[in-house]
């Protein structure tokens, strides 16, 4: 028998999960008008491959599979994943980065709700380090590209590796706008012949921005739907912004605007629905604060003086680590308590 | 003139169901026919009852006298025979059986004489006595004794009285009726607590989706001869609880485990108002009180109720039992308990009777993993993690429970209404408060014995002392003339001083190590222990079934 409440609001897991899908999809479909339909293919495949996996996994631990494959989680996962790959990338690179999210970074860790790590971050991270040569061929904005490849055409390419008759893989791929300031910044260019690049758009990459700004979008629905809370986000940005600023004001010439970081890579995708799992991230109000300010600062500091393109993955995964510290000191202040009382 | 008014944090906005029984008068429950008063009416010690099986008790009559402290009186809430003094299953959310004091009325329904007390001219310990004797308690569902709480104590007044029309949980309209058809004598029993507090505002806190109530109210304040302002507050569960009221009105906050007093302000809920004027100014103790019945039954409405009706002979009067019918909880949805049989009788603290079915109280889909969403969190109105707490509630880590403040969970549910994986936080909150407390009660009892063994190894060694003592005075006295001033006897004393000392000192010592939490607690908190205590037995065995599911 239950004791009360006896009733309670019409919420669950699924609804939750359901509405950040939701919420993914105006990026998406800006991301295939500007890019192709390669990224359908992907997306499809992890969550595929996620459903698959998890299925197996929850079976294994003797639990019901329904409500767990129901409760969408898997799926969140593994399109975050996919939105963090190259669109174009071969069919296993999916896969096991998929596999890692899901079994090893979401289930060796106890399943739903106990993992430590961010699952598609893992997988991204893991991918990068063992695969960096394929992590950097993207799809080129359709506007720049040589040729469009069709859904087909796409799907043939990631499963098989082979393009149309007379395609070269220059004419649909190219580097990122990150990637490409790195490389030439390495050559000695200041930033402001960089951006002359046909790759860099008003703010951010060509094509590219759109799809950043359709996830800024969608992640302020969902701080209206009270899916998140503003925390992250807003110090997740603002945290990147002012380290960014301040790099920038020291020397324009090497360290390119704020505007076109937050414009840029995993960004708003990371703020709004990366750093927000809400089970690997902070929990506590200021904890939010501390958790976000730092994935932003990380973010800055590992793209522009680190060694990897785009940082916001191994930003997320440090700062999960300081999570267990950041709640145990920011514990807010209860009712009826004088002063801010830290439980170790 | 609009007050500044403050916001707690948290809270929810569950569906109000109030409509369905505020459209009917109040009515005035028939005698049923017998009546079942419990001893355990209150927060604190039981009564002791007075009366024998087969004496012959007046309406009003008192028939369990206070014992201790924090306890009050109870009374026959009719004229006729006392037919059994017995266990009786109580409205308890332990379900344990009570004791309680049958009565088989006489349907004369025969007054005791009774007379109006001349408060004003009376000695204030006297007054409280006497409330305490005509059985006054919170009705608001805390019940504790009035007469403790209308004691100004050291600070000899409190400057704000506010008077609890809140209401916040959905269902009950007990309070709004009350407020609707007689605000004046609401506001006649505040006179009285006014006086008894020394205070300089009296205001009434009533949520604004009650607005009939606010405006009697407001009509009989415009008719009291000293100011009271009637404050409308917005609709926020659980904006009704005196914690949340308090900060709402005034801003400020009841320090952890302390008492409102501390912060200068009484809170009673206006049902308790309305017993204190019918006792004052009536000499009437409490034998009946207003409650809502409704939920799944044809004709939900409030009625005056005497003290002891079986929950079977009330809910008859809405009508015939539906066939869909799948249980009956006392209080409202969001803090309400179970009730057992159609047998419990109706105490102090029944608000309301809600009558449930499947329909209007689906179970909750089976719970998943939290997600440390920390909805629970955002909702909870007492700025407690609940993720936390149940996490560690769960993992049976009691000491991090106190440390993220179990303590100051109020059980309102709002964590649980609003978590996504519809896990059953409060159910873990409850368990692991009783574990807490019956560990400590363990350890108590486990000092207390060690302090018993230690007297007795004490003793035994005082004693083989003394024997040899005795021995040696023996043999001295056949070598020589001993003398009644013995040099042994004050050496002996000495020991015993001494022995006497280390006595005390480890006694001291073991008092000094009693667990935290449990000392000096001020009646609330003993409250809400005994209510903890109570729900214990059973909580236990659910969260046993729990876990072997
Ligand atoms: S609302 Fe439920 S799932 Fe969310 S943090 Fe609280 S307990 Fe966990
Ligand atoms: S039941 Fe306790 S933890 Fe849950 S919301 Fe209420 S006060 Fe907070």
């Amino acid at each position: 028998m239950l004791s009360s409440p006896y009733i309670a609001e019409q919420s669950s897991v699924s609804i939750i999960m359901l509405k950040v899908l939701a919420a993914l999809v105006p990026g998406i479909a800006v991301y295939v008008w500007l890019f192709g339909p390669a990224i359908l293919v992907t997306l499809t495949l992890a969550s595929v491959t996620a459903l698959v996996l998890e299925t197996i996994a929850v079976r294994l631990r003797g639990w019901p599979a329904k409500p767990f494959l129901m409760d969408g989680s898997a799926l969140v996962t593994a399109w975050l994943l996919a939105l963090s790959l190259p669109p174009i990338a071969p069919w296993w690179l999916i896969v096991v980065g998929t596999f890692f999210a899901i079994v090893v970074a979401k289930h060796l860790y106890g399943g739903l709700g106990n993992n430590l790590f961010n699952p598609a971050m893992v997988g991204y991270a893991v991918l990068i380090i063992s695969f960096p040569v394929q992590m950097t061929q993207w799809s080129a904005p359709l506007s720049l590209a040589g040729a469009h490849l069709s859904l087909l055409d796409s799907a043939q390419y990631i499963f098989t590796g082979i393009l149309p008759d007379g395609l070269k893989l220059d004419a649909i791929s190219s580097a990122t706008p990150l990637d490409t300031l790195r490389t030439q910044l390495q050559l000695e260019h200041t930033v402001r012949e960089i951006t002359r690049l046909p790759i860099f758009g008003n703010l951010g990459g060509t094509g590219g921005e759109a799809v950043v700004l359709m996830f800024l979008l969608g992640g302020l629905y969902l701080w209206l739907a009270r899916i998140i809370t503003w925390h992250i986000p807003a110090a997740f940005i603002a945290g990147l912004w002012i380290t960014g600023g301040l790099f920038h004001i020291s020397d324009p010439d090497r360290y390119i605007s704020p505007w076109f970081h937050l414009a840029t890579g995993g960004v708003m995708l990371g703020a709004f629905f990366i750093a927000t799992d809400p089970v690997t991230g902070a929990t506590t109000p200021r904890g939010k604060l501390i958790f976000g300010a730092g994935i932003g600062i990380l973010t800055y500091l590992i793209r522009t003086l680190g060694g990897y393109p785009d940082g916001v993955a191994f930003a997320v995964l440090l700062m999960n680590i300081m999570v267990p510290l950041i709640d145990a000191y920011t514990q807010p202040k209860v009712y009826g308590h004088k002063q801010k009382e830290p439980a170790e | 003139m609009t007050r500044q008014l403050y916001e707690f944090n948290g809270g929810v906005h569950p569906e109000e169901h109030k409509h369905a029984s505020t459209s009917r008068p109040i009515g005035i429950a028939p005698l049923p026919r017998i009546l079942i008063v419990s001893l355990r009416q209150h927060i604190g010690q039981p009564a002791k009852p007075i009366v024998a099986v087969g004496e012959q008790v007046l309406k009003g009559q008192m028939i369990g006298q206070a014992e201790g402290y924090v306890s009050v009186a109870v009374h026959a809430p009719t004229s006729g025979t006392v037919t059994a003094i017995a266990g009786h299953a109580a409205a308890h959310p332990s379900g344990l059986t009570d004791l309680c004091i049958t009565i088989a009325p006489d349907g004369a329904d025969r007054w005791i004489e009774h007379s109006a007390l001349d408060y004003r001219n009376m000695d204030p310990s006297h007054l409280r006595n006497q409330l305490r004797d005509l059985g006054i308690a919170g009705l608001g569902g805390a019940v504790f004794p009035s007469f403790i709480k209308l004691n100004p104590g050291a600070t000899q007044k409190v400057p704000t009285l506010v008077l609890n029309g809140g209401e916040c949980e959905p269902w009950i309209t007990c309070d709004d009726m009350l407020m609707r058809e007689r605000a004046a004598e609401i506001l006649a029993g505040a006179a009285v607590m006014r006086y008894m507090l020394h205070s300089d505002e009296v205001l009434v806190g009533i949520e604004d989706n009650k607005p009939e109530a606010i405006a009697a109210m407001q009509a009989a304040a415009s008719q009291c001869d000293f100011p009271v302002e009637v404050v409308t507050v917005p609709t926020l569960y659980p904006g009704g609880g005196a914690k949340q009221l308090i900060k709402t009105l005034t801003g400020k906050e009841v320090p952890s485990g302390g008492r409102s007093t501390d912060v200068g302000v009484a809170t009673f809920n206006v049902g308790t108002a309305y017993a204190l004027h019918r006792a004052v100014n009536h000499g009437e103790p409490l034998i009946s009180r207003i409650v809502t019945v409704t939920g799944n039954v044809h004709r939900p409405q409030n009625f005056e109720v005497l003290i002891g009706t079986p929950l079977a002979e009330l809910v008859r009067l809405t009508g015939a039992t539906r066939d869909d019918t799948s249980g009956y909880v006392m209080g409202g949805p969001m803090m309400g308990f179970d009730l057992i049989s159609t047998d419990v009788p109706m105490v102090k603290a029944t608000n309301c009777i809600l009558v449930k079915s499947l329909a209007l109280f689906p179970p909750p889909p089976p719970a998943m993993p939290c997600i440390r969403c920390t909805r629970c969190a955002q909702a909870c109105p007492a700025d407690l993690q609940p993720q936390e707490l149940y996490w560690f509630a769960r993992a049976k880590n009691f000491g991090k429970t106190q440390e993220y403040h179990l303590f100051d969970c109020i059980e309102c549910g709002c964590c649980s209404y609003v978590c996504p994986s519809h896990i059953p936080l409060v159910q873990y909150y409850r368990y692991a408060k009783s574990e807490i407390w019956a560990k400590e009660k363990d350890k108590k009892a486990a000092d207390l014995a060690r302090e018993r063994h230690e007297f007795r190894q004490l003793r035994i060694e005082r004693e083989q002392q003394e024997r040899a003592a005795k021995l040696a005075l023996k043999a001295s006295a056949k070598l020589a003339e001993a003398s009644p001033e013995s040099p042994d006897d004050a050496a002996n004393a000495a020991k015993k001083a001494a022995i006497q000392a280390a006595l005390e000192r480890a006694k001291e010592k073991k008092e000094g190590v009693t667990p935290r939490n449990i000392e000096n607690l001020p009646p609330e908190k003993l409250q809400e222990i005994a209510e903890i205590e109570a729900r214990r037995a059973k909580i236990r065995a659910m969260a046993k079934d729990a876990v072997e599911k």
